[in-house]
């Protein structure tokens, strides 16, 4: 019996967001078979990798993580240009974990000022990140929106508790907009809806279904990324289509297996090369069920996971 | 793709003799149909029905056990395309490479690497479990005498013999008789001699093509020659290729049914840089691989493998789960603190990181409530007062702490009052309701 591929059709596609201005604006998404499938469909773009920096120093990054950025840290603009030219970073990712309440409780105009200089001294596309409490990234996500109008930033995270003022803030400032809901589905495609429902452009949008940390729950993020894939290819379902983003570096440079030393497990090997290794295999993974869009942290892993994609599309 | 009971009654006799021990050829039919009933219970069932029920019947990609003894691992028997319609079956191998150019002191250390890879997670213990020796030299008597090593310094860990030189082959494979090696090498040039190796040694034999097309062709073939058990090889070397080829192959094997690609696909993720190589497995952990041959297997290397490894084929529906115990974070003292939580694995993974993140040496008792999260568990009542006190009663707990004070999740907050009438003697403190509120939590109290 010969050999007949069977290769698949599908009725949908992923929506193409890009993000960012002028010359160094880039385009994820867009494809319309599963991931990295290009035997049966297009895959017009590649996956992007963010540098994730933040507006206070990291203190609380474990210290492998903290090293290859400890003379620029100290400042969210330095850090910021550090990554664009010397790590040739294609995006930046900037958490405003500074204004937590149980961090150094920022207000939204320092939050406003931080996301004006860090865009005054890059020029590749900018994702802006709250400090993920509901309640506070409202009010820092509008003046955040508002510092960088028209720069065509992607700004997040919108949440079932904050979306309304966070799209609202997007849409006025013609930002794209991450929506995120807890490892379901059905929340996420609810999200979807009711954000676009208020009249936000569904392709303006990026589902982030939550992020897990390889050995932490990965494969509750990976099944969910995978059954959202299928919903949009399969059933062309609108509400499923946006593409999906993976917040890696923050859930895996938390784990126990990025941070201790090979002193106290020894059988789990060189520290560095351990933390380095989880937070590039979590990444591989998700790109397997799905991302498109991918925030990280040591320069190492991203370099990796840069070269990974650059095989899996070529 | 299986027959269905009416596809399968169609076949049967239909005379309801009943010898099959059901009441009718239809209700046998269904119970083949849903493999809670073998053909050989008909007597009368034809030779050609026979052959066209056995083939629906076999499972889409062949069922074979590589090594022999408690190192053996099976392969193949998947049955779906994505791990959340069904559980991915048999967790894919992973084989260190070994060429018969190096050193007997340096084949002896990847021997010795392989024997100390496992590690026990989540109650599992995970570990390399195969040795590929390649023929890199070229040379007969390298290869053999390679092979003997391998064979004396690990005789229980499955092997495979990657040569397309069958006289090479063969001498290696005699080395393992009866422990079920797999010879890799058939291709289109030296399939039949390979095939009748393989044959007389009950080997598995690995085939390799530079096509899809190439490698059908070339199963047929060997089947025909009389070898049922083959792991394939699409020639893929690529990321891009590796993902392409097996997925078309576990599409072909379970969507169309196709047998001559109904077998365990082995990849090769040789690479240079250790990092890089590790990723390239990560993507054939993901996409399909039953065999992912490695060039080396660091430490750091083998735990974010394995860890992926089980992730992906875990049961969906089943959730992970951690043994039951009281579980000590840091060094804790009579006087730390002692939470509480439920065993579902991810629960107990979040929380006893924060605990640790907290630094403050505390007791974490892990009750079993099957694998459920805690307001799962506590909805489910499982996680309810009296089991509760009963679990702390018998944990023997109060003979190794002092204090008298049990913190419970902030969700079930509910419950502190009546655990305080069932425990007698302790205090119950509710704590925050996510786990990311312990690390401020503990510090608050310990200052």
């Amino acid at each position: 019996m010969a050999f007949v591929a069977p290769k698949e059709t599908y009725s949908g596609k992923v929506y193409q967001v890009n993000a960012g201005t002028g010359a160094n604006a880039l385009s994820f998404g867009g494809e319309n078979v599963l991931p990295f499938n290009s035997f049966e469909g297009t895959v017009p773009n590649k996956p992007l990798i963010a540098y994730e920096i933040q507006d206070i120093p990291p203190a609380d990054w474990p210290e492998n993580v903290q090293k290859p950025y400890s003379s620029v840290s100290g400042d969210p603009v330095t850090w910021a240009k550090f990554c664009q030219d010397t790590l040739k970073a294609k995006a930046i990712a900037l958490r405003l974990i500074g204004t937590h309440p149980d961090r150094e409780n920022r207000s939204p105009e320092d939050a406003a000022k931080t996301v004006k200089d860090v865009l005054s001294a890059i020029n590749v596309p900018l994702i802006i990140l709250g400090s993920n409490n509901a309640e506070k990234d409202a009010p820092v996500l509008i003046a955040a929106a508002e510092a960088s109008k028209d720069k065509n930033c992607i700004i997040g995270k919108a949440q079932e508790a904050n979306y309304k003022t966070i799209a609202a803030a997007a849409m006025a400032n013609n930002h794209k907009l991450i929506a995120m809901s807890e490892l379901d589905i059905n929340l996420s495609k609810q999200l979807n809806i009711l954000i676009t429902q208020m009249g936000f452009d569904k392709e303006r949008l990026i589902t982030d279904p939550m992020c897990s940390a390889l050995g932490y729950g990965l494969e509750y993020t990976y099944s969910v990324m995978e059954r959202i894939r299928l919903a949009a290819l399969t059933q062309n379902d609108l509400t499923m289509q946006p593409p999906m983003l993976a917040d890696v570096g923050m859930y895996v440079w938390k784990i126990k297996e990025t941070q201790a030393p090979e002193s106290e497990v020894p059988l789990w090997g060189n520290a560095e090369e351990r933390g380095i290794a989880w937070e590039a295999t979590t990444a591989t993974a998700l790109l397997m069920s799905g991302a498109e869009l991918l925030i990280m942290r040591h320069p190492k892993a991203v370099e990796a996971v840069g070269k990974v994609i650059e095989e899996l599309g070529g | 793709m299986a027959l269905s009971g009416v596809e399968i009654f169609k076949l049967l006799p239909k005379t309801n003799c009943k010898k099959c021990g059901h009441p009718t050829c239809l209700a046998f039919a269904m119970k083949l149909a849903q493999r809670q009933a073998t053909l050989d219970l008909c007597p009368d069932v034809s030779e050609d029905a026979k052959k066209i029920l056995g083939e629906a019947s076999a499972p889409p990609v062949r069922p074979i056990t590589f090594g022999t003894g408690d190192k053996a691992v099976k392969m193949g028997e998947e049955t779906v395309l994505f791990r959340h319609d069904k559980k991915f079956v048999n967790p894919c191998v992973l084989a260190i490479e070994i060429k018969d150019t190096l050193s007997e002191s340096d084949i002896t250390k990847k021997i010795e690497e392989v024997l100390s890879s496992e590690l026990d997670r989540v109650g599992q213990k995970l570990r390399v479990d195969a040795i590929a020796l390649t023929n890199a030299s070229g040379d007969k008597g390298k290869f053999e005498a390679a092979a003997k090593i391998i064979s004396s310094k690990a005789p229980n860990v499955p092997v495979i013999l990657s040569t397309t030189d069958t006289a090479s082959a063969e001498a290696a494979v005699k080395i393992f008789t009866g422990k079920r090696p797999i010879v890799f090498g058939a291709n289109s040039g030296n399939a039949e001699a390979m095939a009748n190796i393989a044959k007389a040694e009950k080997a598995i034999l690995g085939v390799t093509a530079n096509s899809l097309d190439e490698l059908s062709a070339l199963t047929e073939k060997i089947k025909s020659l009389g070898v049922e058990d083959m792991v394939i090889d699409s020639g893929a070397k690529k990321a891009k290729d590796i993902i392409g080829n097996n997925t078309l192959i576990r599409r072909a094997a379970i969507k169309k049914n196709f047998k001559a690609l109904g077998y365990p696909v082995i990849n090769f993720a040789q690479r240079d840089d250790s990092l890089h190589e590790a990723l390239i497995a990560a993507v054939g952990i993901a996409k399909y691989a039953s065999i992912i041959v490695l060039s080396s297997i660091e430490k750091w290397k083998n735990l974010a493998l394995f860890t992926l490894r089980q992730n992906i084929y875990t049961d969906p529906q089943v959730p992970m789960q951690v043994e039951q115990k009281i579980y000590k974070l840091g060094e804790p003292t009579q006087e730390s603190p002692l939470m509480i939580t439920t065993n579902f694995s991810l629960t107990y993974f979040i929380v006893s990181g924060e605990i640790e993140n907290s630094k403050v040496p505390s007791r974490l008792a892990v009750m079993d409530c099957e694998g459920l999260s805690v307001l799962t568990a506590w909805a489910a009542g499982k996680f309810t007062a009296s089991k509760i006190a009963a679990f702390i009663k018998e944990s023997g707990i109060e003979n190794e702490v002092k204090h008298r004070e049990l913190i419970i999740p902030g969700y079930v907050a509910i419950l502190s009052g009546s655990i305080e009438e069932k425990l007698e003697g302790w205090k119950i403190t509710v704590g925050p309701r996510e786990a990311n509120g312990l690390p401020a939590f503990l510090k608050g109290r310990a200052a």
